[in-house]
């Protein structure tokens, strides 16, 4: 089968394009074939097989298979397939046919050999993002996707800055662990985590993906930020520095969700708080907690994408997403409830969903290591988790006041996909050994211990009364939060405002200034050379005359004298 | 709404239930946490009950400090909308 050494990433990437353009009857055929294709493609290329190539002097690998890389791989194709079904009648051509292409490049990029195909691919799933955004079709959506596009240009310059720097330092592009112990490997690591979400530029997560359509949201959720988490597994494993940095993640994404009013930013935030504890993980290195990150990544995706589903059905059925216009939807949506309450569990970490059994291997890396700040952190954190996530968004959604709203479930096909989602929500909590064989080092964790259980049953719990306990505290409000972008948002805009107006008025001082000079000259120009200016106006030839004998005159009184 | 036209789950009764099996888990955990031991790594996990009264603590810790951030960083949500703009 050598043949299907096509990068798999590549099958999608043309479905993509397809997509754009195919009608509706091709559809369905394209979602559900090009997804399991991929996921043929990446399960029969043998284990390290690699397609090497020769470019500008640098050995380039368009493929190289690895075993992280696989596992990142297959989740996003299980995204595409899954989130397809969900968009299937709802989205419109040019975001099912972008989500395609962005799929596509995540997992041409998790196939990535060396720097400058990823760089490509990078750069490519950038473009696929900004069109989910676009093709929300309103007028936040478009500018919310500059934002984005501007923002990811340049990080993917930082990347490329830094990419030529490391060419240059090591003669080599290829991808391989490395430390961050040069200007040029600081510029890749600050390139990678812009896509994270990492501090000060956390903002863009939760300012474009929640303007995305329904659908769009959910692919958007998925690829940009766990791609980062990937290339930093396999690019900076063990760089201390991403310890804090997670850290200051996980809490950012709590606190801005709990200020938050719209549902799908509470989980825009929580997917930066999310993104925290595998940053940290990678940040920690020892294979428990890479192992941790990556598995973790992979629960992710599909329960944060089962959260946005549930968001994006109640948005697509009510038109609301704000909290204070939402509540009481369980009673006419009990599936939606039900399903993205699963969810909801599931990223809180709850026993018997697939959050339980991966994220807490970051915490036992954690402690194995002694880190007693980060334990105590992460612990703080997961309590935190089900306040934000956990409870918050399905308590404000389905439950709290009556909002008086009574929609039906979404149509089947969205319910679907959910479901799906829901079962591989708790089939990887209660049976995760299968998760466990695909991750890169061999696990030696046991999540299902009595201690484990009690103290996760005691933390989320005792944060669950806390919630309760607090709810008046807690009350929604019709606001926004001020975040890092507001200095590119407002202070920066207004800047160039201030700027512009004051330049605007110092041109037209110097410029009246000049004309105030120049009518001068043509005035006095005007008086001795107009039409009855003295050097221009017409002579009598009398006058002439007589001027030519006072001449004649003198210079005869002249000669006698 | 009258009570009894509610939905079950949200009638006066339900929720007083509700709240009744809540705190017998929540008493069940601690007392179940009295015969399980935590594997000790910082000296903490067995003192009684640590990781409730620690969640439940770090969450109020987590409400009050995003309450006190919330005085100065909350706007109102149009604050980023320019006179003139169309809808959202």
């Amino acid at each position: 089968m050598s043949d299907l050494l096509l990068p798999p990433g590549i099958w999608l990437i043309l479905s993509g394009l397809l997509l754009a353009i195919a009608d509706q009857r091709w559809r369905l055929p394209l979602i559900l074939g090009a997804p399991l294709v991929a996921l043929v493609g990446i399960w029969l290329l043998p284990f390290d097989a690699t397609w090497s190539m020769e470019f500008l002097g640098h050995e380039l690998r368009p493929l190289h298979s690895t075993t992280n890389g696989r596992l990142f791989a297959t989740v996003f194709s299980l995204m595409a397939l899954t989130g397809g079904i969900f968009a299937w009648r709802i989205a419109n051509r040019v975001e099912l046919g972008a989500a395609f292409v962005y799929a596509g490049s995540a997992v041409c990029v998790t196939f990535a050999g060396d720097l400058l195909t990823l760089f490509l691919f990078w750069e490519l799933m950038a473009l696929g993002s900004t069109l989910v955004i676009w093709a929300a079709n309103t007028e936040a959506a478009r500018r919310a996707a500059y934002r984005y596009l501007i923002l990811h240009l340049f990080g993917g310059m930082l990347l490329l800055t830094g990419i030529a720097g490391h060419a240059l330092n090591t003669g080599s592009v290829l991808f391989v662990p490395m430390q961050a112990d040069s200007m040029a490997r600081w510029l890749i690591l600050a390139g990678f985590l812009l896509n994270a979400g990492a501090p000060p530029l956390s903002a863009w997560i939760a300012d474009a993906y929640p303007e995305a359509s329904p659908s769009g949201t959910v692919f958007l959720s998925a690829f940009t930020t766990k791609t980062a988490v990937f290339v930093l597994i396999m690019g900076f494993p063990g760089t201390w520095v991403l310890i804090p940095i997670g850290l200051y993640m996980i809490f950012y994404g709590i606190i801005y969700a709990l200020l938050e009013n719209d549902m799908r930013r509470i989980l825009a935030y929580s997917i930066v708080n999310q993104v925290g504890f595998m940053v940290t993980g990678v940040g920690i290195g020892t294979e428990m907690a890479l192992n941790g990150a990556a598995a973790h990544a992979f629960a992710h995706i599909i329960y944060k994408g089962l959260l946005l589903m549930s968001a994006g059905a109640v948005l697509y059925q009510t038109g609301k997403r704000k909290c204070t216009d939402l509540g009481g939807l369980f009673q006419s949506m009990p599936w939606t409830a039900l399903l993205g309450t699963i969810g909801a569990l599931a990223i809180s970490a709850f026993p018997f969903t697939s959050g339980f059994t991966t994220k807490s291997m970051i915490s036992q890396a954690a402690a194995d290591q002694h880190l007693m700040i980060a334990w105590f952190a992460l612990v703080a954190a997961s309590a935190g988790v089900f306040l934000h996530a956990g409870i918050k968004f399905p308590w404000f959604v389905f439950f709290q006041k009556d909002s008086g709203l009574r929609p039906p479930d979404p149509p089947r096909h969205m319910l679907l996909a959910m479901w799906a989602f829901a079962v591989l929500c708790i089939g990887l909590g209660i049976w995760p050994e299968p998760l466990y064989a695909i991750l890169a080092h061999p696990v030696d964790f046991q999540a299902y211990t009595g201690a484990h259980l009690v103290a996760q049953f005691q933390l989320l719990l005792f944060s669950g009364l806390a919630f309760f306990v607090m709810l008046p505290m807690m009350k929604r409000t019709l606001t926004i939060t001020l975040d890092f972008d507001w200095f590119y948002r407002r202070l920066f805009l207004d800047l160039c405002e201030a700027f512009s107006r004051r330049t605007d008025r110092t041109r037209d001082d110097i410029y009246s200034l000049f004309m105030a000079h120049w009518h001068r000259l043509l005035g006095s120009l005007n008086r001795y050379h107009g039409t009855q200016g003295i050097l221009a106006r017409s002579w009598p030839t009398g006058s002439m005359a007589l001027w030519a004998a006072v001449v004649l005159g003198i210079s005869l009184l002249m000669f006698f004298v | 709404m009258r009570d009894a036209e509610k939905h079950w789950l949200v009638r006066e009764s339900t929720i007083r239930y509700l709240w009744l099996a809540l705190i017998l888990v929540l008493a069940l955990t601690l007392v179940t946490g009295l015969f399980i031991h935590q594997h000790q790594h910082f000296g903490w996990e067995d003192i009684f009950g640590f990781y409730a009264w620690y969640g439940f603590l770090t969450c109020i810790g987590m409400v009050v400090f995003a309450k006190v951030l919330g005085i100065f960083l909350k706007r109102r949500d149009d604050y980023y909308r320019k006179p003139g703009d169309s809808d959202e």
